[in-house]
């Protein structure tokens, strides 16, 4: 068994005195394996909602920012075999190069993971651009992969995926953690 | 207790794990790219991933029945609408069968070989588009049509103005569409206005296909038509393809750069038709060849 219920730090940005800002910090329960692949599959069928052209490319992969998300929040359950298979489910999904997204998001994940007790202590805006540089790289890779199977640079608007990521992570990581939210407790003291 | 404590536990480092998952994924990215010797793993993942395909398919059908319901209230506009259209088109088969009959009987009367042994005769399969890419340089799609619905590979995806692709990787219940702009794709055409046969290819950029090894002097001018040849088999002959957009005549180069605009909303559609030939009957083959063998 393990309990280690998370705290996770977050700044407060009103301005209490440091021990009712203790008693304010949100205490969340540690997710269940479901629960993460319950997100995992609802992110996957974002990414393969039928839009329009002119959206697409500014669509974040929300596979991605998911993955990113369990790395630094639940770091001991995210695997990358998990990012291995939602990559390939992408990938198939995508009609792109099998394997492309499987390699993108192993190594968003390993960075993930390397970073992730350093992202822990940021509030999450401050997380969001650090987020970035791991979706620029993810990204990356998808084009270079793509480039070594003789397709164009599609151009520098490919990477405004990347700054809807990095907008978007503030609301989907509190979208995430809202049913991991304890209830307060009025006979707890 | 019986499992250790997380805490204690130590697998591979990160970086051996990724290791070991980057190189798996490199041998997949080579074995798809170069080999392709194992598709059914990559339909076995497709159809994982199906179902899902269908929910984020849901709120584009709701969109539709709405959409439906605020038509129903112009249902008899568009059904009188409909019917001049069909009187048109009636008139413009009319003249065609007409015409084709005149085409034989000329034919025969010049004693000449049609060139190209093709059939017309088609089966078209109405199908929706399940899913477009979010990389730009990934030119297909995905239809909602597959093996359980007698999609073959190979068979010419088009809409109401012309061709827009190829069906190149076939699922149970869906199947891909490599589009006419993609890269490794080409099509067999003909000019309308000469009959000049050539073979034009995708350029990996949105609304762009290039005309390949047309020499610097050939006889031909921006604006002209280019439908579907049927050499090959693949096409159907007479589809139209592309327009002909800008024609760069540089005499230090052997030919001449030819760059034409497809003509079907190649990323517009909701809706395509995926034809499939139906191959000429035994005997109509044997009769054709014994012909050649007459005139030699």
């Amino acid at each position: 068994m393990q309990r280690q219920s998370k705290l996770n730090r977050k700044v407060n940005n009103d301005n209490h005195s440091d021990a009712e800002g203790y008693f304010r910090e949100e205490i969340y329960l540690p997710a269940s394996t479901g629960y993460i692949l319950l997100s995992l599959i609802i992110a996957l069928t974002l990414n393969l909602l039928p839009l329009q052209q002119e959206f697409l490319i500014y669509r974040p992969d929300f596979v991605a920012i998911t993955l990113i998300y369990w790395c630094v929040n639940e770091s001991h359950k995210m695997g990358m075999s998990i990012a291995f298979l939602m990559g390939l489910m992408m990938d198939a999904g995508n009609t792109s190069i099998f394997g492309q997204h499987a390699l993108a998001y192993c190594i968003a994940v390993y960075l993930a993971l390397i970073l992730g007790r350093r992202l822990r202590i940021f509030s999450l805006m401050q997380q969001a651009p650090q987020v970035g540089l791991i979706l620029f790289v993810m990204q990356a890779i998808i084009v270079l992969v793509a480039i070594a199977g003789g397709s164009n640079f599609p151009g520098w608007q490919y990477f405004s995926a990347t700054l809807s990521g990095i907008l978007l992570w503030a609301p989907i990581a509190v979208l995430i953690s809202i049913p991991l939210k304890q209830k307060p407790d009025p006979d707890a003291l | 207790m019986t499992a250790d404590p997380q805490f204690f536990r130590h697998g591979p480092g990160p970086f051996a794990r990724l290791f070991v998952f980057a190189l798996l994924a490199c041998i997949l990215i080579a074995e798809d790219l170069r080999f392709k010797q194992f598709p059914e793993l990559r339909q076995a993942v497709g159809i994982v991933v199906f179902p899902l395909q269908k929910i984020a398919y849901i709120p584009t059908n709701i969109y539709d029945q709405i959409e439906k319901l605020i038509a129903s209230f112009y249902l008899v506009e568009e059904n009188q609408w409909l019917k001049q259209q069909y009187q048109e088109d009636r008139e413009k088969l009319l003249k065609l069968q007409s015409l084709e009959a005149e085409n034989v009987q000329l034919r025969k009367l010049l004693g000449a070989m049609q060139g190209i042994e093709t059939d017309t005769h088609t089966q078209a399969v109405m199908a929706e588009i399940l899913y477009t890419p979010r990389d730009p340089f990934n030119h297909k799609i995905t239809l909602n049509k597959g093996s359980q619905h007698d999609i073959k590979l190979g068979q010419a995806v088009i809409d109401d103005q012309g061709i827009v692709g190829q069906i190149t990787r076939i699922y149970p219940w869906s199947s891909e569409v490599t589009l006419l702009i993609d890269k490794n794709h080409s099509v067999p055409v003909q000019v309308v206005r000469n009959g000049l046969r050539s073979v034009i290819s995708g350029t990996g950029k949105q609304d762009a296909l290039l005309l390949r090894y047309l020499s610097v002097n050939t006889d031909i001018i921006p604006g002209d038509l280019l439908v579907t040849s049927g050499i090959g088999g693949i096409y159907p002959p007479g589809i139209p393809v592309a327009t002909v957009d800008k024609i760069e005549r540089d005499p230090v180069d052997d030919f001449a750069h030819i760059i034409g605009t497809p003509i079907a909303g190649v990323d517009r559609n909701r809706q395509v038709l995926i034809l499939s030939l139906t191959p000429p009957p035994a005997d109509e083959l044997a009769e054709t060849v014994k012909i050649e063998s007459q005139s030699k």
